[in-house]
């Protein structure tokens, strides 16, 4: 039987307030425990909510970048379950009435664009964190984290593959901290993935039945465990067995799914609208101070790079994988004219070594100037492609500016046309038996003599310049 | 008409509230609900189409705070009267994930 | 201890005829002597209650005063006060001095006001006799056989024995009224929202309200002068300019239109409660007012539309109250779970663990709206018929309670029985209105009678306005129980 793979994600994205959603905690990563746990965060008895308008504008952001209705009245709920990291013994969230409802994503996979829909983003706010190391057999519980806001978003079940759902994350990932709504940072938990996941034979029109991956904090995990999950999925339904709806969490270090065992009681979360909260009105002047204050989106700039810049597809999706990367292309291109050559060394030279040096684009050694600058080197038949990889090394390791760095090394394509002509000379002169097999017809033997001449002018003439010369000698 | 509450359900909700319920006390408590849920059920019969929910007494809407921090650290006088802490740490019994 | 008003205590303290000191010292005293038969307070703390007096005595000397600096209070034990033990009547809370002060205590700070102690009242405000206090039951002053009202017992007891000459307390159905007018005193429920609930430990939070309780309407009113106020830390504190809410209290009550809810008067009230009401009605109509037959229709349904609603909000409000943070943990545990179910079952007494299984229950899935969505409707409904009321009177008026004190016992083993004695307040709550109630007689047991008043929104002045003149006409509020030592 051929399977489907049905996947739909929520993603929890902390979002980048300096004070918590209901106090005035700081929200730093870091801290000692319990040293930024307000009594409104561990819930002294008495104490009471009130609504950070930053979170509420980080939600307004995000409805907005994503073209999905915000609900001009929203409305908070308490979900009422017991554990410790909780304290209120409720957590503060939108279920009935959220901030955001639909919308959508443009990802790109394999070279094609799909579109994944939205259902909903809501406001809440995060737990705290339960320390498992060994206190005499006891747990450590840490509240710094309660009460961060969190902006959860729940896809519609879209995505027919880990790829796709990988390429969602990632879509969003960068249109999160591209809006600066979220640091994105992974590791810190700034951005948690639970996915939702079922199969069903090709053609069935009935969702089968999901299991949902808790807490993923990377892409490849993101992508491991579905691969997994799918696959135990439909070795489980192939061998006669019923998938039953779980949570599970995802074991980096076996790369398997496992049930979580403090679930295993039906949740009755009580839901009701939060007493202690009233309802949050969205006003227009504010909806639109706010769309006006929005930066240039993914999805408009990639549009914009392939008609400005004549850049493909994919090229224009990884450009704008983040706004530094983007702000540095479009700033390198703009300093050369050259949009497709700025976007190969983009995406080529600067990016490899980039990788290798492990850092991100804001740190680049070589600034777009720089690039751009470089590139346009290249265009004016200044540098050869070789040479220009000698510059940009140059600029790396902080040499000096382009010219400079061309003068210093004496990198410069020869120009002067009678140097060359002697070069040339010299390598015929030198190289008889290669004249005469190119007189007899062998094309190979035209490409040696090129090869000698570059050898020889140390890589600096022009190629271009001595194919001509070196046809008009032989002719 | 109202379904009288059981021994189980009582036991049901006594769970979701985390309130240890022996069987004794929860078929005393029962008949004490019950009581109670034949005064609840009088208000079920009112036809209330068409109204809206009352949830606050004004008709104000939620005030925004500035995202500002305004709270410092308190954690020494917070702990100071909590029943298990070690290294800044609430401790509870072994937390099962 | 002289009857005394707090303006009449103002003064003598700001004639410096007596001490912040001495005057705290002398109410010390009495409580001293009657604490042990009334069980009005929980905490007392000499010291602290001292050294605040003397704070208020330099303020006094260097020209700082504010209208009732120096004039001592007793803060119900819900209110959370910084080093000082605050339990809200319950084992849960049997350990927990509070690291913060409440809203209200700050403003009661602010003007220089000592605290005299943290009074009694049932367990999380959750009862109409002060019976399921943790702490004991409070004696009604009138006669220690009866109940004095609940939640705020310990409030309205302390304040009738004169061991304080002003308390404060809360209302979430009725607990600052019913109390009051069974102990035979003054107490107030502002509009919703005019009172800060930061800080107050919560019950049901769409319907508390904290107000005062002292032996007369003007002593009411100063003392709202000095509760209410915008919290920032309250989203549901309303932005308010500030009003004083004596300025109308010597305005003639010519052509006043008072509302009678026929429902106010029908089966289940006693009759001497029935005659005193109409009484005092009648001495309004001499005093220039008019009465109108009003009717509040769905007023019935506030009983149960109440034990859905309020239970709902306290299973939640309840819920960190879990032995991880602060207060009572149980002693013996075998795991995670078992550590809450029993601290639970251990540090609530029958009543809490009763409303919040009620409230879990109602919330609960597939009940939601059968029970607690039709019951916020209903709701609306109540609040409706209020407005209607209030296009042809200024005020409500009718009986606090349907009776006169009971019996300690005679009600703790039938709750439905216990919750009827709220039939007449919870409406004002529903609807977030103010509502008073006022000494208005006495039965033939020599137990106090209480007449409510329900206003408009924000029409505290009003009321205030409507009791002081009653009680110039009257003396039924300058009465104080006999025979205490």
């Amino acid at each position: 039987m051929k399977w489907e793979t049905v996947i739909g994600l929520e993603v929890h994205t902390q979002l980048a307030t300096k004070s918590k959603i209901f106090s005035g905690s700081s929200t730093a990563f870091g801290a000692a425990p319990n040293t930024q746990a307000s009594a409104v965060d561990i819930a002294l008895p008495g104490v009471l909510p009130v609504l950070n308008k930053g979170a509420v504008e980080c939600a307004i952001k995000f409805g907005l970048a994503i073209g999905a209705n915000l609900n001009r009245i929203n409305v908070f709920d308490r979900k009422n379950y017991f554990y410790p990291d909780l304290p209120k013994g409720y957590q503060i969230s939108q279920l009935a009435k959220p901030i955001v409802e639909g919308g959508a994503l443009k990802i790109v996979v394999d070279g094609a664009e799909k579109t994944v829909n939205l259902t909903r983003a809501h406001m809440e706010e995060d737990a705290g964190k339960s320390l498992h190391e060994d206190f005499h057999g006891m747990t450590g519980i840490d509240l710094n984290r309660a009460g961060t806001p969190l902006l959860e978003i729940v896809s519609e079940p879209e995505m027919r593959s880990s790829a796709e759902a990988v390429a969602y994350a990632r879509a969003l990932h960068t249109l999160v901290t591209w809006i600066g709504i979220c640091d994105g940072n992974m590791q810190e938990g700034s951005f948690r993935v639970d996915a939702n996941v079922s199969v069903r034979p090709v053609g069935q029109k009935e969702f089968g039945t999901r299991r949902e991956i808790k807490n993923l904090n990377s892409f490849k995990f993101l992508q491991q465990a579905i691969d997994y999950e799918v696959r135990w999925q439909i070795e489980t339904l192939e061998d006669g067995g019923r998938i039953e709806q779980a949570t599970v969490l995802f074991d980096p270090d076996t790369g398997e799914t496992r049930m979580m065992r403090s679930k295993e009681d039906a949740h009755d979360y009580r839901y009701f609208p939060d007493p202690d909260l009233l309802p949050v009105k969205l006003d227009e002047p504010w909806i639109e101070a706010v769309r006006a204050a929005l930066p240039e989106l993914p999805a408009a700039m990639q549009a914009r790079f392939q008609n400005d810049y004549g850049v493909s597809v994919y090229d224009a999706a990884v450009l704008t994988g983040s706004r530094a990367l983007a702000d540095y292309f479009e700033a390198a291109a703009q300093a050369c004219g050259q949009g497709k050559l700025a976007a190969n060394w983009v995406m080529g030279e600067l990016s490899a070594a980039l990788n290798k040096a492990e850092l991100d684009i804001a740190q680049s050694p070589v600034s777009a100037t720089q690039l751009g600058t470089l590139i346009a080197r290249i265009q004016d038949g200044t540098l050869s492609g070789k040479l220009a990889k000698q510059v940009f090394e140059g600029l790396w390791e902080g040499a000096g500016e382009v010219d400079a760095i061309i003068e210093a090394r004496g990198l410069k394509q020869m120009s002067d046309s009678g140097e060359l002509e002697k070069i040339v000379d010299e390598v015929l002169a030198a190289n008889p038996k290669s004249v005469e097999e190119f007189r007899a017809g062998k094309e190979k033997a035209f490409n040696a003599l090129v090869g000698q001449v570059m050898k020889a002018s140390r890589g600096k003439a022009n190629p271009a310049q001595v194919n001509e010369l070196l046809k008009s000698k032989l002719q | 008409m109202r379904q009288a509450l059981s021994p189980d359900d009582v036991k049901r909700i006594a769970r979701l509230a985390r309130i240890e319920t022996s069987d004794a006390e929860a078929q005393a408590t029962q008949a004490q609900l019950n009581t109670i849920f034949d005064l609840i059920a009088t208000m079920q019969a009112v036809d209330t189409r068409g109204i809206a929910p009352m949830a606050h007494a004004q008709e104000v809407y939620q005030r925004l705070r500035d995202d500002a921090v305004t709270e410092t650290d308190r954690h020494a006088a917070f702990q100071a009267i909590a029943p298990a802490v070690e290294n800044g740490l609430y401790l509870v019994p072994k937390v099962i994930e | 201890m002289p009857d005394t008003t707090l303006s009449a205590l103002a003064a003598q303290l700001a004639g410096k005829q007596i001490s912040s000191r001495e005057l705290a010292q002398q109410y010390l005293d009495r409580i001293a002597a009657l604490n042990s038969s009334i069980n009005a307070f929980i905490t007392v703390d000499a010291e602290k209650t001292l050294a605040e007096a003397a704070a208020a005595d330099a303020l006094i000397a260097a020209g700082n005063a504010g209208p009732l600096t120096g004039v001592p209070i007793a803060h119900k034990d819900i209110f959370c006060t910084d080093g000082w033990l605050t339990t809200c009547g319950s084992k849960m809370l049997h350990n927990f001095v509070a690291p913060y002060d409440a809203h209200v205590i700050q403003r009661f700070k602010a003007a220089g006001m000592p605290s005299l102690g943290k009074t009694n009242m049932d367990e999380f405000a959750m009862g109409s006799s002060n019976e399921t206090s943790h702490f004991g039951p409070v004696k009604n002053p009138w006669n220690p056989a009866y109940v004095p009202g609940g939640s705020s017992g310990g409030a309205a007891a302390c304040v009738a024995a004169r061991m304080a000459p002003a308390a404060t307390g809360t209302d979430t159905g009725g607990s600052i009224r019913q109390p009051a007018a069974l102990c035979g005193i003054t107490g107030l429920k502002p509009t919703y929202g005019l009172v800060s609930r930061y800080g107050m430990i919560a019950f049901a939070s769409s319907l508390d309200q904290a107000g005062p309780m002292a032996p007369s309407a003007e002593d009411c009113a100063l003392l709202l002068n000095v509760m209410t106020g915008f919290d920032p830390k309250d989203s549901t504190s309303l932005e308010r300019e500030k009003e004083d809410y004596a300025r109308n209290l010597d305005q003639p009550l010519t052509g006043l239109r008072v509302g009678l809810p026929r429902e106010f008067f029908a089966e289940g009230l006693n009759n001497e409660v029935a005659a005193a009401v109409e009484t005092a009605v009648a001495e309004l109509k001499k005093l220039g007012a008019t009465t109108v037959e009003i009717s509040l229709t769905n007023s019935k349904l506030a009983i149960p539309v109440y034990y859905v609603l309020a239970p709902a909000e306290a299973s939640s409000n309840l819920s960190r109250f879990d032995g991880v943070r602060y207060g009572y943990r149980a002693p013996d545990y075998a795991s995670l779970d078992d550590m809450y179910c029993k601290t639970r079952a251990q540090g609530f007494g029958a009543e809490v663990k009763r409303r919040i299984l009620i409230g879990a229950y109602v919330l609960s899935h597939g009940y939601y709206d059968a029970y607690y969505l039709q019951a916020q409707k209903i709701r609306r409904l109540i609040a409706d018929d209020f407005n209607e009321a209030f296009k042809v009177c200024d005020v409500i008026l009718g009986p606090t309670a349907p009776g006169t004190a009971f019996k300690l016992g005679e009600k703790s083993d039938d709750p439905v029985e216990m919750y009827l004695n709220d039939l007449y307040t919870i409406p004002a709550n529903l609807a977030g209105l103010p509502g008073m109630s006022l000494p208005c007689g006495l039965d033939s047991k020599g137990l106090p009678i209480g007449l409510q008043l329900v206003g408009n929104y924000f029409s505290e002045a009003k009321m205030l306005n409507v009791a002081h003149q009653y009680q110039r006409a009257t003396d039924w509020h300058a009465r104080a129980p006999e025979g205490l030592k």
